[in-house]
């Protein structure tokens, strides 16, 4: 980032603390269930962007996101219910995220499907799948996770509330956006990977295996999915509806473009739709303005289209050179 | 028949025929009968004349649906919105249908129909036409403004063209007109010969025709074609109105044809069996006729699966699921069946979200 971007956004950042302190001194409750609600709405999109991510950074598009959510939302709300234990439905979530990317990087890069189609019949085969096997009768159970206050930070006033009195799976997904930025930016796994995103043909040359770090990419990065799948079970709704995960794994890539295919970008990208979601949440719990509760749900997706517009036609947002396309030994 | 036709057809049967065998093993770790099963699935979808109607009546979207990936595939495209399309062109068919009365049927039906599928041409045109200025990727653009439709009909259903009669409380148009309603000859609804002639039509014009031969030069190369003086960006965002004008007819077809009304949340899903549908019929509009019989007979026989051999008419989501990856990755099936490889059969869209 140059140093004029660094100022802009240093002032960015002062002028939203000074309108937020203006809104709490104004309507403390209303300010803090917004705010609340805007972190909560973003832990699954920042997760879905970061599964988009790496996948892109290495090359291969994900569309399956979507159907990565719903199929491990399902693993992980039967598992849960099944042994009564949040924990281990957890990890069924994330392992079978980790079974679906594994699945993308065997149909996309092993079997060289167009990407889009491959992330296409993971969303269909989701769909059908936890829909054929959905059991009614089924319930969690055991409580969803429930806020974990983070000792004397969560009395602190709006800050307290927002930020360190979470739920054990959104701390973790805050603690996975620093790991995936240093691994991506600052450790050899994130360089090659970026350079078989850009130019497999150079990275082949000086000795990286271009297909086997694609497939082990995109199967982690179905781990970060799979922990989605869980957050959305056991965290967010504590149990399983059909087609829950409602768009969001579409919204995500829009999220991860957003903020530039880095995981701060897209965290600050995922709370600003997070945004969108919490105060439609409450003007329709007020009654604020009279407006209809389609056109306030309609918000996100108009302004995904903007976004994904707007950056092309500003052209700074650049694909990964080689995003797309199989990648054949030469 | 010729070996080409054989040739071309061998992978969708063969996918078809995997799905159905693993479809099989579903059915047997629910403790049912495959037979019973898939016996129950095809009497259902064709054993009688209410059947083939049951079978026609869910083909004929599922066709124009079809149509409206396939035509798009043929300039490169993506055509992930037919769900959102459609429920635009239904929910416009039946605004004219129930809304304007006193018109004889020869003008009043294919004016509802026209409404229909140019509200879905408008649908796909703000992607095509997005993606011709902008370069915004139409995958990305197709899915948001399905969920944009999802809210906007819902709207409509639901406030200004509410169904007010008696104490309905679900959203959902009042009845079309009469002279609206698409008739139906014996168990052959008018809506699918329609479907039928407009595939024949989409593939007239692909072959037949300059912009069919423009449609596909953009498809087949992009920068090739525009050193040959085809302007693509107008070619695309044509081609996404076509697009969405097949699938607005379709929802249209529905409305005045199946529903007799819009009601919110009743066709959901259709859009995404036009994947599946363009992927089987090898994004050929006169395959697609066939692709969606099949589909629509499964779809049609479902019910009956359900109350015969107690297996969940989800079923049919997962085989057609299996039959996509088939489909999409043909690789498998050449090696089971010890095929030679044809590169021309490999489909390829992908490339990044922006500009390309």
């Amino acid at each position: 980032m140059k140093l004029h971007q660094k100022r802009l956004l240093y002032a960015g950042l002062i002028v939203l603390l000074v309108v937020i302190w203006i809104f709490y001194a104004a309507n403390g409750p209303q300010t803090t269930a917004v705010l609340a609600g805007t972190v909560r709405a973003a832990t699954l999109l920042a997760l879905g962007a970061m599964c988009g991510m790496i996948g892109e950074r290495s090359g291969v598009v994900n569309i399956g996101i979507e159907g990565q959510f719903l199929l491990s939302a399902f693993a992980a709300f039967t598992v849960a219910s099944m042994t009564s234990s949040l924990f281990l439905g957890t990890i069924a979530g994330i392992g079978m995220g980790l079974l679906m990317g594994w699945m993308l990087a065997a149909m996309a890069v092993g079997l060289k499907v167009d990407q889009i189609i491959a992330g296409t019949v993971l969303n269909i085969a989701a769909l059908g799948l936890t829909s054929f096997f959905y059991d009614r009768s089924r319930s969690l159970g055991v409580g969803k996770y429930t806020n974990i206050d983070l000792g004397p930070l969560a009395d602190i006033p709006l800050v307290g509330t927002v930020l360190f009195s979470r739920p054990p799976l959104t701390y973790l997904t805050m603690a996975l956006l620093i790991v995936v930025h240093v691994a991506l930016f600052r450790s050899v796994w994130g360089m090659r990977t970026r350079a078989i995103g850009e130019h497999p043909g150079a990275a082949d040359t000086v000795g990286i295996d271009v297909l086997r770090l694609r497939y082990f990419n995109v199967t982690i990065a179905g781990g970060l999915a799979g922990l989605g799948g869980a957050y959305l079970a056991l965290e967010a709704v504590g149990t399983f509806s059909r087609a829950m995960s409602g768009g969001r794994g579409f919204l995500a890539l829009a999220v991860m473009i957003f903020g530039r295919r880095t995981p701060f970008g897209a965290y600050a990208a995922a709370l600003f739709f997070g945004f969108t979601t919490a105060l439609q949440n409450q003007f329709q719990l007020n009654n604020t303005f009279d407006i209809p509760p389609q056109f306030v749900g309609m918000l996100p997706f108009i302004v995904t289209i903007l976004v994904v517009a707007l950056s092309g036609l500003i052209g700074s947002m650049r694909d990964p050179a080689a995003l797309g396309q199989t990648y054949e030994k030469g | 028949m010729s070996r080409s036709v054989l040739r071309t057809i061998s992978i969708p049967l063969a996918a078809v025929v995997f799905g159905l065998v693993i479809g099989a093993i579903l059915i047997l770790t629910q403790n049912a009968s495959p037979g019973t099963a898939y016996k129950a699935l095809l009497v259902g979808g064709a054993g009688d004349s209410d059947a083939v109607l049951r079978t026609l009546q869910k083909a004929t979207p599922l066709i124009f649906g079809g149509l409206a990936v396939a035509f798009a595939f043929k300039a490169g495209m993506f055509n992930i919105g037919g769900q959102g399309q459609l429920l635009v062109g239904a929910v416009f068919a039946a605004g004219v249908g129930f809304g304007i009365d006193g018109l004889p049927l020869v003008i009043h039906l294919p004016v509802a129909l026209l409404a229909g599928g140019i509200a879905g041409a408008v649908w796909g045109g703000i992607a095509g036409t997005l993606k011709a200025t902008t370069g915004a990727h139409e995958v990305i653009v197709t899915i948001m403004l399905n969920f944009v439709a999802g809210n906007l009909t819902d709207w409509l259903a639901a406030n200004p063209w509410k169904d007010n009669s008696g104490s309905n409380i679900v959203a959902r148009t009042p009845l079309v007109e009469d002279s609206a309603v698409i008739p139906t000859f014996g168990a052959v609804p008018v809506g699918f010969l329609l479907a039928v002639i407009t595939a024949i039509t989409c593939w007239m014009i692909l072959e037949r025709t300059t912009f069919g031969f423009e449609v596909k030069s953009v498809g087949n190369n992009r920068h090739a074609a525009d050193y040959a003086g085809i302007r693509v960006g107008r070619i695309m965002a044509l081609t996404m109105a076509v697009a969405g004008l097949l699938a607005g007819l379709g929802g249209a077809v529905e409305s005045l044809g199946v529903d007799g009304r819009f009601e919110a949340g009743v066709n959901v899903g259709l859009g995404f069996e036009g994947i599946t549908i363009a992927l089987l019929a090898r994004a050929n509009p006169l395959g697609v006729v066939p692709a969606a019989l099949l589909v629509g007979l499964m779809e049609a026989g479902a019910a009956r699966m359900q109350f015969k051999a107690g297996v969940a008419p989800e079923l049919i989501d997962v085989i057609q699921a299996l039959i996509l990856f088939f489909v999409a990755a043909p690789i498998i099936l050449r090696w089971v069946l010890r095929m030679r490889h044809d590169a021309s059969e490999q489909l390829q869209l992908g490339a990044g979200w922006g500009r390309s």
